[in-house]
């Protein structure tokens, strides 16, 4: 049952307005997800602060409280930064160069924005919380995060500016180029499964066994999905279209305040959703953990529901998140070409043998 | 021309090199250096290296200044390796009025130039790893180039441009916990060092982007004056240091890393990051050594009175952590001298950019770049 869903049915409740419960239920449903990408920017940004000082061997933000709350000596000292920053950020001058093309470069953060938050339209948080339930649920998500590209090359080109234009090259390139192994690598659960939508593939891993590790095959295909969905986010070692030392900022150079953060917001929702995409199609999705180890008897299976659902699916992700981060703050960065060999060279051949492989797998 | 005439005939669309002007704003042209690259796409056809953003009339100045009040000035001129330049200078002037220093002199000058040497380095790894976009070991080196300057600071006060080392001499003696505290250093330092190299040196990441880009032969190292660390990992074995031993080092055993080609060619920049991590090891060594058989004496015992030169000219050399500092100098018999020329290791060093970068991309010259650690305070003085 699905947001959408739930507002839609209780249209057999006699005396409730159609249009009006058209209205609800594209609203309620937006409202939901904008709070969501908030909330995830929110702790996401704060939480690669601190990861990233203490690996670097510093305590981060350390000064800014939430309601007088001035926190620990060490995680939770600056709880209150990345608000007061998201603050600073809406405040902030708008500006836009004399010589770029206003109105192109005005659109391209909302066009970004857009493209990550219709993609959670077909994420789900758990078997309950779920925004819409397709039938192609999964070919749904890898299509709409492909349309922030648009964005990428629109915000580059508008902004008049050498580098955004080589920072959105590169982002346009490098963002289609690695679509193609996260497309190859999700088919194999739909070959498995049997099945597009998120329900499927996820009560199929519920009934057997979790996808990464139900062959050796899978297990390749969600290393490779995941290192493609680092680079689909454009972070290191990936993060050649915004590299700070030589593209300055890339596409987003010329952006400011709330346009900027717009890009902010749209880059942490693509890590959000990229790991939520892994952990329900690779990591048995809303169910526990627990289950992965025989000896907990069945009778334990209250750990399992709407809500321990969502919270399993989502420590799962934030593993990913966190992942990630650890990428970020250990790795350099690689060159554009050596991006594209690592893409068209390696993560293909493997992506296409696997298919290959899972096939010949099933049928065994 | 009609537009459906160039669409009809595809040669006459012309193509043109894209110019990209890199700095003097920019993240990575460490300073303001500004770059002018012709591009096709991302590869480099053309490099002009344009400097002179920083220029503070150094000789100039020089040449209205008694020698005692141009030392503070040369501070300034490699602000990275203070130390070295004070050093490099003070020997030029000691040279012309043949004075001739106590021991302990010499071995204080030679601590704290490891140390800077050292400093110098280390922060050399760090902007280098930020370069190919490796951010952590940034941060790791700055906490221990910070220790460093702590003990500079208990030594005379400043942190960054010191003026400790005098012609004649050097402005303070060691302070009392100074030999303790430093020996604390290199023993909880090194083990640091090693925790950089584990996290940089062999990464495959790492090694993709530095190893067989911007390779520098043997023959255009030479054919462009490049000296210093840059020099040594295309495989020549010449350090100052050894090869004309000025102050103390030929009572020092250490030895002169070079590049070998570990990971790619000789001369490439991964060799560039080697040779530099290896002399602080280098330098460690000798600054153990120069602790054991440091002797007592008095630091201001050869101060001169007055500085007041001989008639002629004098060039002195010297090995900073950038390559050969040269110091010439000219003088009439005043306290002023006639004329004050420095040779700026990292501007010889700048000159070969063009000729080892042309033909890589965008990225790799960045990464070139930072592999010959140029200092634009010394380029333009």
């Amino acid at each position: 049952m699905s947001f959408v869903d739930l507002i839609l049915d209780s249209i057999s409740i006699p005396g409730v307005n159609y249009s009006l419960l058209l209205i609800l239920a594209v609203l309620i449903p937006g409202l939901i997800i904008f709070l969501l990408m908030t909330v995830n920017a929110i702790v996401a940004v704060y939480m690669e602060r601190k990861i990233s000082a203490f690996m670097q061997d510093r305590l981060g933000p350390m000064e800014v409280g939430l309601f007088g709350f001035k926190g620990g000596k060490k995680f939770w000292g600056g709880i209150g930064q990345t608000i007061a920053d998201a603050i600073k950020l809406l405040a902030k001058e708008d500006i836009i160069p004399k010589d770029a093309d206003r109105f192109m470069m005005m659109l391209a953060p909302f066009i970004i924005f857009i493209a990550s938050f219709i993609t959670f339209i077909g994420v789900p948080l758990s078997n309950e919380f779920l925004i819409s339930d397709f039938n192609i649920g999964l070919l749904y998500i890898i299509a709409m995060s492909s349309v922030g590209v648009i964005g990428i090359i629109l915000a580059g080109w508008s902004s008049n500016n050498k580098w955004s234009l080589y920072g959105a090259m590169r982002a346009a390139s490098q963002i289609i180029s690695y679509e193609i192994p996260i497309g190859m690598t999700l088919l194999l659960p739909v070959i498995i499964t049997g099945g597009l939508s998120v329900h499927a593939i996820v009560e199929w891993q519920l009934d057997h066994r979790w996808l990464i590790i139900h062959s050796p095959f899978t297990f390749v295909a969600f290393i490779i999905f995941f290192i493609s969905g680092v680079a689909e986010t454009n972070r290191t070692p990936f993060d050649i279209p915004e590299a700070e030392s030589e593209l300055v900022a890339g596409w987003m150079t010329e952006y400011s305040g709330f346009r900027w953060s717009l890009f902010f917001l749209s880059e942490y929702t693509n890590m959000l959703i990229i790991s939520l995409v892994g952990a329900f199609v690779f990591l048995g999705g809303w169910g526990s953990p627990l289950t992965l180890i025989n000896i907990i008897p069945s009778s334990y299976m209250f750990l399992e529901g709407p809500f321990l659902g969502m919270l399993w699916l989502l420590l799962k992700a934030i593993i990913l998140i966190f992942i990630m981060m650890w990428f970020r703050w250990t790795f350099p960065r690689l060159r554009v070409d050596q991006l594209m060999y690592l893409c068209w060279k390696v993560f293909i051949p493997f992506a296409l043998f696997n298919i290959l492989a899972v096939g010949i797998w099933e049928i065994i | 021309m009609m537009e459906k005439d160039i669409l009809k005939d595809k040669s006459i669309i012309e193509t043109d090199e894209m110019v990209l002007n890199m700095g003097p704003q920019h993240p990575s042209t460490h300073g303001v250096l500004r770059l002018k690259i012709h591009t096709d796409g991302e590869v480099v056809s053309r490099i002009e290296p344009i400097i002179g953003y920083l220029h503070r009339c150094f000789e100039k100045h020089s040449e209205n200044l008694p020698y005692e009040q141009i030392t503070p000035f040369t501070d300034r001129c490699d602000y990275l390796s203070s130390m070295h330049m004070t050093h490099g200078y003070a020997m030029a002037v000691e040279k012309m009025m043949d004075i001739e220093l106590p021991e302990r002199v010499e071995y204080i000058r030679v601590i704290v130039s490891e140390f800077q040497r050292i400093a110098s380095h280390v922060f050399f790894i760090g902007v280098f790893g930020l370069d190919v976009g490796a951010i952590t070991p940034f941060t790791w080196v700055f906490r221990d180039r910070e220790r460093i300057v702590d003990l500079f600071e208990t030594l005379c006060g400043a942190r960054l441009l010191y003026n400790y080392v005098w012609p004649g001499g050097v402005s303070h003696d060691l302070p009392e916990k100074f030999i303790r505290n430093s020996i604390e250093f290199l023993d909880y330092f090194e083990p640091q060092l090693d925790e950089v190299d584990n996290l940089l040196t062999t990464n495959k990441i790492f090694i993709e982007r530095t190893a067989d880009i911007g390779v520098m032969s043997k023959e255009t190292a030479i054919n462009y004056g490049v000296t210093g660390p840059s020099l040594r990992a295309s495989g020549i074995p010449f350090d100052l240091r050894k090869n004309e031993p000025y102050s103390v080092y030929d009572k020092l055993d250490f030895d002169i890393p070079i590049g070998k080609g570990e990971m790619g060619t000789v001369g490439d920049s991964w060799d560039r990051y080697k040779v530099r991590l290896q002399e602080i090891k280098e330098s460690v060594k000798i600054l153990r050594q120069c602790f054991k058989s440091l002797p007592d004496g008095d630091v201001h015992a050869a101060l001169p009175k007055k500085v007041r030169t001989k008639k002629g000219t004098v060039y002195s050399k010297y090995e900073s952590s950038r390559g050969e500092l040269g110091y010439y100098l000219m003088s009439d018999g005043k306290n002023i001298p006639l004329r004050l020329k420095m040779r700026s290791p990292a501007f010889s060093n700048l000159s070969v950019l063009s000729e080892i970068s042309e033909g890589w991309m965008i990225s790799d010259v960045i990464t070139i770049l930072g592999s010959l650690d140029i200092v634009l305070g010394e380029i333009d003085r």
